[in-house]
């Protein structure tokens, strides 16, 4: 089982597979869902999945944002960033903060 | 809701030690959060630049694939890309920021050097998008790690301050009531005895030369 997995649709996750890492072609919200669970349990520590994917299985990306692994990071996907990810991180800072004060 | 208290000199000392324990829980509560947020903030905008890093690199990476993609047939790409090069791994540690678990990653990159095809009929424009994207690798790992963290500490953050808030708004100002009303109670008692003892006094008096 390799450590790092990636999600998302072929264009975006194929050349993954060139740098060592585990490709999934999954872009549905629920199968992803599933898919990062599964991941989760064989112990994958880092999970890539396109911004896409990241906001259709949020519900279950969400239940690991608490726990040290695996570390769910959306990345852009071919189509390139959409800011789903860059808001991810302004959230943070709200929550932590109470206000954005740092972008 | 206020607490229950009995009022008994030992009730008194006993809220007294309570008040003095959640002061100092307050004050240490407090110091945790400011440093948490101190270091939160120098992670979040280490974890900006390298999301904004990565989101350009990866741009770079998925244009370059996009255009290999078109030089090639559908076929030819996924054919080189079907033998998965071999896999990458990340060396785990966890390190403690403020007692909060964050993990540290560390980067054991792919056995396989360079292009895990053959050069014979893939074009150089998938060379220079496999590479890119290798090159992009380590950013990666970095930025799952410093994402990581920041989440983590986020969430340690928020339940600091909520920690913070009920010590300082609840449980300190109900203590304080509670001590205060004891400590009325009492005087009230004593200042009655004192009455009542004079009173007596003053009628054993009346008696005596009566």
């Amino acid at each position: 089982m390799a450590d790092i997995a990636m999600i998302g649709d072929k264009d975006s996750v194929l050349l993954g597979r060139a740098a060592g890492i585990d490709v999934y072609f999954e872009t549905e919200g629920q199968a992803a869902g599933k898919l990062i669970d599964r991941l989760a349990r064989e112990n994958t520590k880092i999970i890539f999945v396109t911004e896409k994917v990241f906001e259709a299985a949020s519900e279950t990306v969400n239940k690991y944002k608490s726990r040290a692994f695996p570390a769910i990071i959306p990345v852009p996907d071919s189509t390139g960033a959409n800011g789903a990810a860059m808001a991810n991180v302004k959230a943070n800072v709200e929550k932590a903060i109470g206000a954005d004060i740092l972008f | 809701m206020a607490i229950n208290y009995k009022p008994t000199r030992m009730e008194m000392s006993r809220l007294k030690k309570r008040l003095a324990t959640a002061s100092r829980g307050h004050k240490l509560m407090k110091d945790k959060r400011d440093e948490t947020v101190r270091r939160f903030i120098t992670f979040v905008r280490r974890n900006r630049e390298l999301r904004e890093r990565v989101e350009a690199l990866m741009g770079e990476a998925m244009a370059s694939f996009v255009i290999a993609k078109a030089a090639m047939s559908t076929a030819g790409v996924e054919e080189a890309l079907l033998i998965p090069a071999a896999s990458a791994k990340v060396e785990v540690e966890s390190a403690k920021v403020l007692s909060v678990e964050v993990p540290k990653l560390t980067y054991v990159p792919s056995e396989t050097r360079g292009l895990p095809y053959g050069v014979l009929g893939t074009s150089a424009e998938l060379d220079a998008a496999v590479l890119k994207f290798a090159e992009l690798m380590p950013l990666l790992i970095e930025l799952a790690e410093v994402e990581k963290t920041c989440n983590l500490l986020a969430d340690e953050i928020e339940k600091t301050r909520r920690r913070v808030n009920a010590l300082e708004y609840v449980m300190i100002p109900q203590l304080e009531t509670a001590i205060h009303a004891i400590s009325m109670k009492l005087d009230e008692n004593e200042r009655g005895n004192l009455t009542r003892l004079m009173k007596t006094k003053d009628m054993l008096k009346a008696k005596e030369e009566g």
